[in-house]
């Protein structure tokens, strides 16, 4: 059976890692635990676009995973930092399809980012869609046509608010197998 | 189901390529990705990708508005996005004139390139439904898959091949049910208008005035009801085929419009003053003798004669027995799949009972009962006892001339009867399911000798 570590980059709230690991538990039926801090991604910073690259975290991350101690392993790591890949002015989480590990940021999940009040449980309910999508796609599913499923794609903070913290019954029966062909939509 | 579209990342710079082809995996498409515009080159030769990313910029001797042009000569609708990061408008419009299907300045919001992937991916999928409609299509009215042995079938197919490219005038003769639009469907699909429309017009199902308008079309307020512009028949298969079936039921004046457009190639919509041209042609089809309507003075001669530059007489089934076997089983494989039954044959008792039976509704008729027995079918071979249906409805004669009347036709059944019951009345009766006493007042009536 896969075990899943979560695990904060920097600073992370406790409350929300552990909220993230709850509903990893519950909604992919795995065995989730927490890591240690991996340490802030300063190698990714990119000081001209004030962000850090998701496929050079993605990449340390790879080489510097051991799976922790464990077999079957996979990696998801939670940054407050703004991520971004080159060709795209920000993403909000970037995994390996089928892979071992995958970033969640939480950066433009929190409210003060859209000028707005802080809201701790909207950011916990964003945080968990998110860590749900990447985890998703760590398991090979891609994304779903189903607006409301957690492996749609958002592409904006609207479409993320619209998601539900759940996978549609299609997107659950293929991570149940622990396959994830392409749905059949295009 | 497995990824379908491909598409191919064109980049020097690794996390970036990798990056993005990354990106459009989660999205559920397959990616390659290329460090340069040889090495894409050389990839679009072996493949030909959904889309293409290609960066404007790349060292190497060929930068990205070359590699296009020459990915574009290999497949010429290749669409092309430019990814470029110098912005600029000349960029833009060079990218564009030679022929990219859009470029981006990155980075770009995701919601951009989403978009934009997305647009491309639905005319794809529209182009490729189109292209497998379009091949069944010709498949389906192709001469090669006209089912046939007869030696008159086989000279008709011929003929027909040979005249498929050209413009004239075609009328095709034949009982209903012979396959005259199949036929006609086939001269088009098989001639150079097949990528054009092929419209067809039922001249009998129609009244006169209702076939005027929905041949040639109407202007907005030409009658109550016409409450804007409308095409006709013409207009819709301009550059294409225009199938008119029973034309011989068409109105005197009717004709005379026909007549015009055949030889000016011009119409007036109903209630219009505009000359429309186009450029259809014409293949009619009748189950009368359209020779004899127009010596009863029912049809113009010169409309027939107009009409009649290439004539095709499709015979009865009756007159190619040899065909009915090879039909029947045609029927039963195409469908098959399409009724969700696996059969495996037809019996010989069914088979002699085919062969035996008189076919008035030609091959349609055949076609309809072969699908009617399959419905009812149990096993996987059709018997005789799935056809009973048509040995109740072959009591009748072998044989009716077409235009015959109901008397005749009874005339023609109770001999039938008597005969196959060697003149036994009371049996006769029983087989055409009426009393002994009203057969024997009808053979009285109809003067039969037994």
């Amino acid at each position: 059976m896969s075990v899943l570590f979560v695990a904060p980059m920097e600073a992370v709230e406790e409350a929300l890692l552990e909220e993230i690991k709850e509903s990893l538990r519950h909604c992919f039926g795995i065995e989730v635990r927490r890591h240690a801090a991996l340490g802030a991604p300063e190698y990714a910073w990119d000081g001209a676009r004030r962000q850090s690259s998701a496929p050079l975290i993605l990449r340390r991350l790879l080489a510097e995973w051991e799976g922790g101690g464990e077999g079957t392993t996979k990696l998801l790591a939670v940054t407050s930092r703004d991520l971004y890949i080159p060709m795209l002015s920000f993403v909000y989480g970037q995994a390996q399809l089928g892979g071992q590990v995958a970033v969640v940021s939480t950066a433009r999940l929190r409210c003060e980012f859209y000028a707005l009040p802080p809201d701790d449980e909207l950011l916990r309910t964003r945080a968990c869609k998110e860590a749900l999508h990447e985890t998703g796609h760590l398991f090979g599913l891609v994304h779903c046509p189903d607006a409301r499923c957690v492996m749609a794609l958002a592409t904006g903070i609207r479409q993320l608010d619209l998601k539900q913290p759940l996978l549609c019954a299609g997107c659950a029966a293929l991570a149940a197998e622990g396959r994830g062909e392409a749905r059949e939509r295009r | 189901m497995k990824t379908q579209w491909q598409i191919l990342v064109v980049d020097d710079e690794e996390v970036m390529r990798e990056s993005l082809a990354a990106w459009l995996a989660e999205d559920g498409y397959g990616t390659d990705t290329a460090a340069s515009g040889r090495e894409a080159i050389d990839r679009a030769r072996r493949k030909d990708y959904a889309i293409y990313f290609i960066d404007l910029k790349m060292p190497g001797g060929i930068d990205g508005i070359e590699t296009m042009m020459e990915i574009r000569r290999l497949h010429a609708d290749a669409p092309v996005i430019i990814i470029t990061a110098y912005a600029t408008v000349d960029t833009a419009i060079t990218a564009m004139k030679e022929g990219a299907q859009d470029y981006i300045v990155k980075p770009c919001n995701p919601e951009e390139i989403s978009l934009l992937v997305n647009r491309i991916i639905k005319v794809k999928n529209l182009q490729r439904e189109n292209t497998i409609l379009r091949k069944k299509l010709s498949r389906q009215y192709h001469f090669d898959d006209i089912v046939s042995k007869n030696a008159r079938m086989q000279e008709i197919c011929a003929l027909a091949s040979d005249i498929a490219s050209l413009r004239s005038t075609v009328l095709i003769e034949g009982e209903s049910g012979t396959g005259k639009e199949i036929i006609a469907r086939a001269i088009h699909h098989c001639g150079d208008r097949a990528g054009r429309p092929f419209v067809a017009v039922s001249c009998a199902a129609l009244a006169e005035t209702l076939l005027e308008s929905e041949l040639f079309g109407h202007e907005k307020g030409a009658f109550t009801g016409a409450g804007a512009q409308k095409k006709g028949k013409f207009e819709m298969a301009d550059g294409g085929t225009l199938f008119l079936d029973e034309i011989g039921d068409i109105s005197q004046k009717l004709q005379v419009d026909l007549l015009r457009v055949l030889q000016e190639k011009t119409f007036y919509r109903v209630g219009g003053s505009d000359e429309v041209r186009v450029d259809v042609r014409v293949i009619a089809a009748t189950k009368v003798d359209l020779r004899q309507a127009v010596q009863e003075g029912r049809f113009r001669d010169d409309l027939y004669y107009r009409l009649n530059v290439i004539e095709i007489h499709v015979p009865p089934l009756r007159e190619r027995r040899e065909d009915i076997p090879l039909l029947a089983e045609h029927f039963l494989e195409r469908l098959g799949p399409e009724l969700r039954k696996e059969m495996t044959g037809i019996s010989e008792g069914a088979m002699r009972l085919l062969m035996d039976y008189s076919w008035p509704g030609n091959v349609r008729e055949l076609e309809n009962s072969v699908e009617r027995a399959m419905v009812t079918c149990r096993g996987h071979v059709l018997t005789e006892d799935d056809f009973a249906f048509l040995a109740r409805a072959g009591n009748g004669p072998s044989w009716t001339p077409p235009d015959a009347t109901l008397d005749e036709m009874e005339k023609l059944m109770i001999e039938a009867a008597l005969e196959r019951k060697s003149g036994n009345v009371k049996e006769a009766a029983i087989a055409l399911g009426i009393d002994r006493s009203t057969l024997y007042e009808k053979i009285k009536r109809y003067e039969i000798r037994r």
